[in-house]
């Protein structure tokens, strides 16, 4: 059966809910991933990502000893990406010096304790289906928790456009400005820890990173500002995520790792053409030096 | 260029904030026997020094002399251990909406996608949110033309030499028409073409704004200069602040160009500060 008539076959739901949940994070990955990638935030939001593991064994754990019964492993998932995202903040403003082995220590501890609760916990849980998604487990709570974010990330970037852009370009000059730099950042981080938890569902927690930074990146080489950025990298992403789907249907794949090699073979591409087109930019220069 | 000129004039003349006098003239920065230190290491100790509204003044010293610490104190970016600070008649950080600021080494990412009117569009921002509007873009203009960098308005800021990228940042200083604009280190690493573009437009805002320049060169400055304020070790202590005397020089004297003339500093002739109205010796 090929990938549209999976879509269009009422009695494969999961597969319509993997191709919406595909759209509805483009929006996230595009406008939060651009935001990522020029303030070169990839590392918090890497460490928060995998720390989210924490949360979900503990949530598991809890759920399955009758200790919090039903606890649902995204409310664990969520209470760690914000334990997570407010501790990475602190230390980034108050012991810069130090951010680097916290952010480390954070992102390895976290998923330890995955680890080891998964492990405790009754019965079967499978780690793998968290690290790398599965589209099998995405809910129609989930799409709306997608959308609901999306239109909430989309409005917040459109609203405070101007300070998010000079805050990522020119930090010091923002504050001569009035803006709180440091509350952009701590909220920026914060609506990363958030959308980690809810992406994550579709391309598991060790992707979700790529997939905030693989389409802003190539978008970054085409699009002339911030705002440009934010749209490509979401279209681009629209496109990597269906195009993954469709690909990982056909040939029996993990749709997670298919999604984000598409994504990484495009950006190593984009990469490669932009170095070719510079050395080629820096010869002619070399050979007609200008006056000035 | 006559346009944003005359909106900077009149943002002048119609300034809200009614500023501190010191010897009759009112002041545009005051500080008061200013401390400061990172940790145990004192930078600056009882500093006192005032700049007149409209004056152009340079600070000068040499690097780890406390230059940059009185510029973050003045930006509100930093607070005094002791002492006090007026900025146009208030506390620093209340006096951000009046103040353009051009930084040294502006934070650059060289990948960030962003034109140059964009950037000179920052110099519109407001602290509290809200987005740009006709009226950011009419000033945006203006200070592309006052800064001479017009003709870069669409270009990707990651395009442009050094000396153009240090005037497009005067034009994103010039944008919110400041009553005081503050430069550091405006001339390093400029090639002399765009030095003159440079002190051609601080020349026009001569005595319209208030503008301090400062900049390591102890011996000579801008002939556009009225006020030499020297920072340094003083009677064994750090960062002290005094005022120079400064005589105009022969023509390719001085190494820089500073777009035109220059004024050799004295720095055996101090002005009392009750005494500071005017050029030196």
């Amino acid at each position: 059966m090929s990938f549209l008539a999976a879509v269009l076959d009422p009695s494969l739901p999961f597969v319509r809910n993997a191709l919406l949940a595909g759209i509805l994070s483009s929006v996230l990955f595009g406008v939060l991933g651009s935001v990522v990638t020029v303030k070169r935030i990839a590392g918090l939001a890497g460490a928060i990502s995998h720390a989210v593991l924490g949360g979900i064994g503990l949530a598991l754990f809890l759920a399955a000893k009758g200790l919090a019964p039903g606890l649902p492993p995204i409310a664990g998932a969520l209470a760690f990406a914000v334990l997570s995202a407010g501790l990475i903040g602190v230390v980034s403003l108050k012991a810069k010096q130090r951010e680097d082995t916290v952010i480390n220590a954070i992102w390895a501890v976290g998923m330890s304790i995955g680890v080891l609760f998964i492990a405790k916990t009754p019965g079967y849980a499978d780690p793998m289906s968290y690290l790398f998604g599965n589209i099998l487990l995405i809910s129609g709570r989930d799409l709306i928790l997608m959308a609901v974010l999306s239109v909430l990330v989309v409005a917040g970037a459109w609203r405070f456009y101007p300070q998010i852009e000079a805050s990522a370009f020119d930090e010091e000059f923002a504050r001569t400005r009035g803006v709180r730099t440091d509350a952009v950042f701590l909220v920026t981080l914060a609506v990363v820890a958030v959308s980690v938890v809810v992406l994550q569902t579709f391309v598991g927690i060790v992707m979700v990173i790529a997939m905030l930074t693989l389409p802003s990146g190539t978008a970054g080489f085409a699009a002339r500002n911030l705002r440009g950025m934010m749209i490509l990298a979401s279209l681009l992403s629209a496109l990597f995520s269906v195009g993954g789907l469709a690909l990982s249907w056909e040939t029996d794949l993990p749709s997670g790792a298919v999604v984000v090699v598409l994504s990484g073979a495009v950006f190593l591409g984009a990469s490669g053409l932009r170095m070719l087109a510079g050395g080629r930019r820096s010869r002619q220069k070399t050979a007609r030096p200008s006056g000035k | 260029m006559g346009d944003g000129m005359k909106e900077s004039k009149d943002r002048v003349e119609a300034g809200p904030t009614p500023s501190t006098h010191v010897h009759g003239r009112p002041t545009a920065v005051r500080f008061d026997r200013v401390s400061f230190a990172y940790g145990i290491d004192p930078v600056l100790a009882d500093v006192s020094f005032h700049i007149h509204e409209g004056e152009f003044a340079a600070l000068i010293g040499p690097n780890g002399s406390g230059k940059t610490t009185i510029l973050r104190l003045l930006l509100g970016l930093a607070a005094p251990s002791s002492g006090s600070i007026e900025v146009l008649g208030a506390p620093p950080h209340t006096a951000l909406e009046s103040l353009g600021y051009v930084p040294q080494n502006a934070a650059y990412d060289p990948a960030f996608p962003i034109s140059v009117a964009e950037v000179v569009r920052m110099g519109r921002l407001r602290g509290g949110g809200g987005r740009y509007g006709p009226e950011d873009r009419r000033a945006v203009d203006a200070a592309l033309a006052q800064a001479d960098v017009t003709e870069l308005r669409d270009r990707p800021y990651s395009a442009l030499s050094g000396g153009q990228r240090r005037r497009v940042l005067v034009a994103r200083a010039l944008a919110s028409n400041p009553r005081l604009l503050v430069l550091d280190e405006p001339t390093a690493n400029m090639d002399a073409e765009s030095e003159a573009r440079l002190f051609r437009a601080l020349g026009e805002l001569k005595g319209k704004a208030t503008v301090l320049v400062v900049t390591h060169d102890t011996l000579f400055v801008s002939d556009l200069t009225d006020a030499v304020l020297c920072v340094g070790e003083r009677d064994g202590r750090p960062g002290s602040v005094v005022r120079h005397a400064s005589v105009p020089v022969a023509h390719g004297l001085a190494p820089g160009t500073f777009g035109g003339g220059a004024l050799q500093v004295l720095h055996d002739t101090e002005i009392p500060p009750e005494d500071c109205c005017g050029k030196g010796a």
